[in-house]
C-alpha cells in the first residue's frame, strides 16, 4: 500500500448521498479509507495535504450493493471465480456483493463461508459476502448450522438456484433464522409448473416452439413463501421478482406488515419475452423475461417501494455451454459491469426516476436488508464509492467484460451512463487510467 | 429464388415466396407423373440429411425429392453417431461441411436448432421440423394439397385438430396459411392449445362439432402417446370421445370439406378408421405432394428461378 491510499480528495463532483437525500455539487474527502466530509461546496483549501482528483463532470455514489450475484467458486472456476467476479463488479461500481451458495461443494458449512470470505479478501475488489445454503448440499432436506456459518460471515440464508421444496421445512427455517439476525433469500418458484419450461410462457413460447414457464410458478412460489413469512415472523427477501402477480402480493403483504423486502434485476426492466426472438440464449435465465406488462408493473413496483431494490443476478457460464441451441444452453446471464448502464437508460434516461433515486435502489436500499453499513457518503463510513459519468454513450463489447462469462444481453448494444472509477475503503479498484489523468489535471 | 440462403420457417416468408414455392411445386409435381420422374438441375449439388429425431416419411420424402433432382445425397441420423460421444452440433456440422456440402436438411428435437446453424454456416439450411416450432415442408405440403382442392386459399376456412401446443405442423399451417388469406381455427383439448396462439392469427374453438361445421378443410393432427403419460388428457378413450374426427362428424360438415393428416395415424384416436380410408380424404395426396414441394424448395434455394423451370421441364 503506497503512503497516499486511502487519502484523497474528490473535487467538483456532483455527490449523490441516499442516506442523506442529497444531490448537490460538492466534495469528498477520504482519510486512512474512511470518509472525513463530504459536502456541498468547494474542497477547503490549506490543511491536511492530500492527492486531489479532479471529478468535474461526474457524480460520485455510495458503492454498489448487489445482493445476488454467481462467483460460481468453489467448483465452477470454468464460469467464474471470486477474482474474476470482484473485479466485474468493481467495473460495475459494485463494492459490496452477496455471493448465492450454489457452489460445489455448496456454501452449507462454515469451511465453505471461510474460504468465499477469504478469497475475497485476497482478491481485494469489493467486500464478498457470502449467502450461506438453507440446506445441505440445496437439497431441500435437513438444516445447516446455521450460527456456525453466521459467525463465520454469512449473510443470508438461501438455496438460490431453486426453491426451498418442503413447505414444513422452510417455515421452520424461517422461524429459526429470527435468532440469528439474517434474512432468508427466498428463489420463490413452484418447480412443477415451470417444469421443463425455458421462457416465459406466452404469446412469445408459442410462436417459437418452446416450453414455457408461466409466471403462475413464480406467483404461486411467492404466494405460499409470504404466508410462511408470516407465520413465522422472520425477515425474508424475494429474489429476482419478475411477474406482475408476484408483486401484487409483494405489495399487499408489505401493507400488512409482513417483513418481506424484494428485488428485480436490470434485465427484466430492459428486456422482454419478445428478445428471445431470436433463439438466442443469451436471452435465456430463470426465471424468464417476461411480458412486456410485467415489465411495466415492475418499473411502478421500484417507484411505489414494493420492490426495494435492484441486484444483477449476475450467473456466468462458459461460451461453450452457453453456444447451445435455446433448449440446451444453460439459464443465466452476466450483469455486474452494465447493471448501472442498464438501469440508467430504462428507469433515469427513459423513466421518471431521478438519479437519486436508482443510486439508493443500487446501494443504501440493498444494504440495509443485509444490515451492512454502505450505502452512505456520511463522514466515518468506509470510503466505498465510485464515480459516474451519466453522459457518455458506450457499447458493452465481449472483449472488455472482466467476467469470464461472456453471456451478456448487451452485448451490441448502445447504453447511457459510465462507471469512470470505483473506490474500496478510500483504495482504487476500478479505474486506474481515468485516475491517473484525474491527478494529473 | 429465395430471399434467403434457408428455409427456416414460414413464418419468414412472404405471400409472393410461398406461391412461388407452390407453383413450383405443382410444376415438379406433373415430373413426377412422367415415366422417368427425374430432372437434373441440382446435378454436381451435394445435400446432407441430418436427422437427429427420428424420421420415416419425412426422410424419405426429401431423399426422394433430392435424387429427382440428381443431387447427390448424404444421410445421417443422430443414433450411433459421434453426437453420441458429446460433440456439439455445430462441430458435427462443420465436419459435414468440410467435405463440400451445399445444402443441409436437418430435423432436429430443439425448437430454433436450424436457426442456431443457419447463423452460423455458408451452407442453405431447410427445416425438417424443428422441436414444437416449425415443420415449414410440411405446410407446404398441405397447402399445396388445399389448394388442387380448393384452388386460391384466399378466404377458405381451415380447421386443425388435436395437439397444438407440441406440433410444429400446426404451427407451419397457421402461417402459410394466413398468409395466403385462409381462416385458421385451432382445436383441442385445452391444455394442448398454446398459450395467447390467438396472437398468430387464427381462433380457437374447443367443440370439434363448432370448429368444423363451416370448414372447408379439416387438418388432423396425430396425437402422441406420452401426453397422456404427462397428464395433459385423460386418455387415448377420452380424447376419441370429444375430438376423433369420424363419420358422425364429417356428416354434419360442408358437403365438399374434405380430411388431411401428415401421418402417421393412430387409427380411431384421432381418427375413425372410415374416414382415414374413406372418400372425403386426401392423406396420400399430401405424401405425394410432399416430394414435389421438397423438390421445388430444393430447387428455389439452390438458385433455381421458377420461369426457367418451363425450359428444364417441358
Amino acid at each position: 500500500m503506497s503512503a497516499n491510499e486511502g487519502n484523497l480528495i474528490i473535487e467538483g463532483v456532483r455527490i449523490l448521498d441516499p442516506s442523506r437525500d442529497l444531490d448537490a455539487k460538492g466534495h469528498l474527502v477520504v482519510q486512512e479509507g474512511k470518509v472525513t466530509a463530504c459536502d456541498a461546496g468547494p474542497a477547503p483549501e490549506g490543511g491536511v495535504d492530500l492527492p486531489r482528483v479532479d471529478a468535474k463532470g461526474l457524480v460520485v455514489a455510495p458503492g454498489f450493493v448487489d445482493l445476488h450475484v454467481h462467483f460460481r467458486e468453489p467448483g465452477f472456476e470454468d464460469k467464474e471465480t471470486i477474482e474474476t467476479g470482484s473485479a466485474a463488479a468493481a467495473a460495475g461500481g459494485f463494492t459490496t456483493v452477496v455471493t448465492m451458495p450454489n457452489t460445489s461443494p455448496a456454501v452449507d458449512t462454515a469451511a465453505v463461508v471461510h474460504l468465499v470470505r477469504n478469497k475475497g479478501l485476497a482478491a481485494g475488489q469489493c467486500r464478498v459476502l457470502p449467502a450461506a445454503a438453507v440446506t445441505h448440499n440445496l437439497e431441500g432436506k435437513s438444516m445447516c448450522q446455521y450460527g456456525d456459518m453466521v459467525d463465520a460471515g454469512a449473510v443470508a440464508l438461501t438455496d438460490d438456484g431453486q426453491p426451498v421444496r418442503d413447505a414444513g421445512l422452510f417455515r421452520h427455517v424461517l422461524e429459526y433464522s429470527r435468532i440469528l439476525g439474517v434474512p432468508v433469500i427466498t428463489h420463490a418458484e413452484d418447480e412443477t409448473l415451470s417444469a421443463e419450461g425455458v421462457m416465459h410462457e406466452g404469446k412469445w413460447s408459442t410462436r417459437l416452439g418452446l416450453k414455457g414457464i408461466p409466471a403462475a410458478a413464480e406467483v404461486v412460489g411467492v404466494a405460499r413463501d409470504i404466508e410462511l413469512a408470516r407465520l413465522s415472523g422472520a425477515r425474508m427477501h424475494v429474489a429476482h421478482v419478475s411477474s406482475r402477480g408476484a408483486l401484487e402480493l409483494i405489495r399487499r403483504a408489505k401493507d400488512q406488515g409482513v417483513a418481506v423486502t424484494a428485488e428485480t434485476a436490470p434485465h427484466f426492466l430492459d428486456f422482454t419475452d419478445a428478445d428471445c426472438a431470436t433463439y438466442d440464449s443469451r436471452f435465456k435465465m430463470r426465471p424468464p423475461l417476461r411480458s412486456m406488462d410485467d415489465q411495466q408493473a415492475l418499473v411502478e413496483a421500484l417507484a411505489d417501494g414494493t420492490l426495494d431494490c435492484i441486484s444483477s443476478d449476475h450467473a456466468p457460464h462458459t461460451p461453450n455451454e452457453k453456444e447451445q441451441p435455446f433448449d440446451l444452453a444453460p439459464f443465466g446471464v452476466v450483469g455486474l459491469e452494465t447493471a448501472f448502464a442498464a438501469c440508467h437508460d430504462r428507469l433515469v434516461r427513459r423513466g421518471s426516476f431521478s438519479l437519486l433515486d436508482l443510486v439508493r435502489l443500487m446501494s443504501l436500499a440493498p444494504a440495509r436488508i443485509i444490515g451492512s453499513e454502505g450505502g452512505t457518503l456520511r463522514p466515518g463510513a468506509a470510503a466505498d464509492f465510485t464515480l459516474i459519468d451519466t453522459e457518455t454513450s458506450w457499447m458493452p463489447r465481449e472483449r472488455d467484460l472482466l467476467s469470464k462469462g461472456r453471456n451478456c444481453p448487451w452485448l451490441g448494444r448502445s447504453l447511457t451512463g459510465r462507471v469512470q472509477a470505483t473506490y474500496l475503503a478510500g483504495r482504487l479498484t476500478h479505474g486506474q487510467r481515468w485516475a491517473q489523468e484525474a491527478v494529473a489535471r | 429464388m429465395l430471399r434467403t440462403k434457408d428455409l427456416l420457417d414460414l413464418e419468414s416468408c412472404t405471400s409472393a415466396e410461398l406461391l412461388s414455392i407452390l407453383d413450383t411445386g405443382t410444376a415438379f409435381r406433373r415430373v413426377m407423373d412422367r415415366p422417368i420422374p427425374k430432372v437434373p438441375v441440382l446435378r454436381g449439388r451435394t445435400i446432407a440429411n441430418l436427422f437427429f429425431e427420428n424420421s420415416t416419411r419425412t426422410r424419405i420424402s426429401f431423399e426422394l425429392a433430392e435424387k429427382r433432382l440428381n443431387a447427390d445425397v448424404v444421410n445421417f441420423s443422430a443414433s450411433g453417431s459421434s453426437l453420441a460421444k458429446g460433440e456439439t452440433l455445430k462441430d458435427t456440422v462443420d465436419n459435414i461441411l468440410a467435405m463440400k456440402v451445399d445444402l443441409i436438411v436437418i430435423r432436429h428435437g430443439q425448437s430454433g436448432a436450424p436457426h442456431y446453424l443457419a447463423e452460423r454456416i455458408p451452407a442453405g439450411v431447410v427445416n425438417a421440423g424443428d422441436g414444437m416450432h416449425e415443420h415449414p415442408t410440411q405446410g407446404l405440403l398441405d397447402m399445396m394439397t388445399m389448394r388442387q382442392k380448393l384452388g386460391s386459399l384466399d378466404g377458405k376456412r381451415v380447421t386443425i385438430v388435436g395437439d397444438i401446443s407440441h406440433s410444429r405442423v400446426a404451427r407451419s399451417n397457421i402461417w402459410g396459411l394466413t398468409k395466403l388469406g385462409a381462416q385458421v381455427t385451432v382445436c383441442g383439448p385445452p391444455p394442448l392449445i398454446p398459450m395467447e396462439i390467438e396472437a398468430m392469427g387464427c381462433t380457437v374453438e374447443t367443440n370439434l362439432e363448432k370448429a368444423v361445421r363451416d370448414a372447408d378443410c379439416i387438418n388432423v393432427l396425430r396425437i402422441q402417446l406420452e401426453r397422456q403419460e404427462n397428464n395433459l388428457f385423460p386418455g387415448n378413450r377420452e380424447y376419441a370421445r370429444a375430438y376423433r374426427v369420424e363419420d358422425k362428424v364429417i356428416a354434419e360438415c360442408r358437403s365438399h370439406c374434405f380430411v388431411m393428416h401428415p401421418g402417421p395415424m393412430n387409427r380411431d384416436v384421432e381418427i375413425s378408421s372410415s374416414v382415414a380410408d374413406g372418400d372425403r380424404q386426401v392423406i396420400l395426396d399430401q405424401v405425394s405432394n410432399g416430394v414435389a414441394v421438397r423438390m421445388a424448395v430444393l430447387y428455389l434455394l439452390s438458385g433455381g428461378a421458377p420461369e426457367s423451370l418451363g425450359d428444364t421441364i417441358a
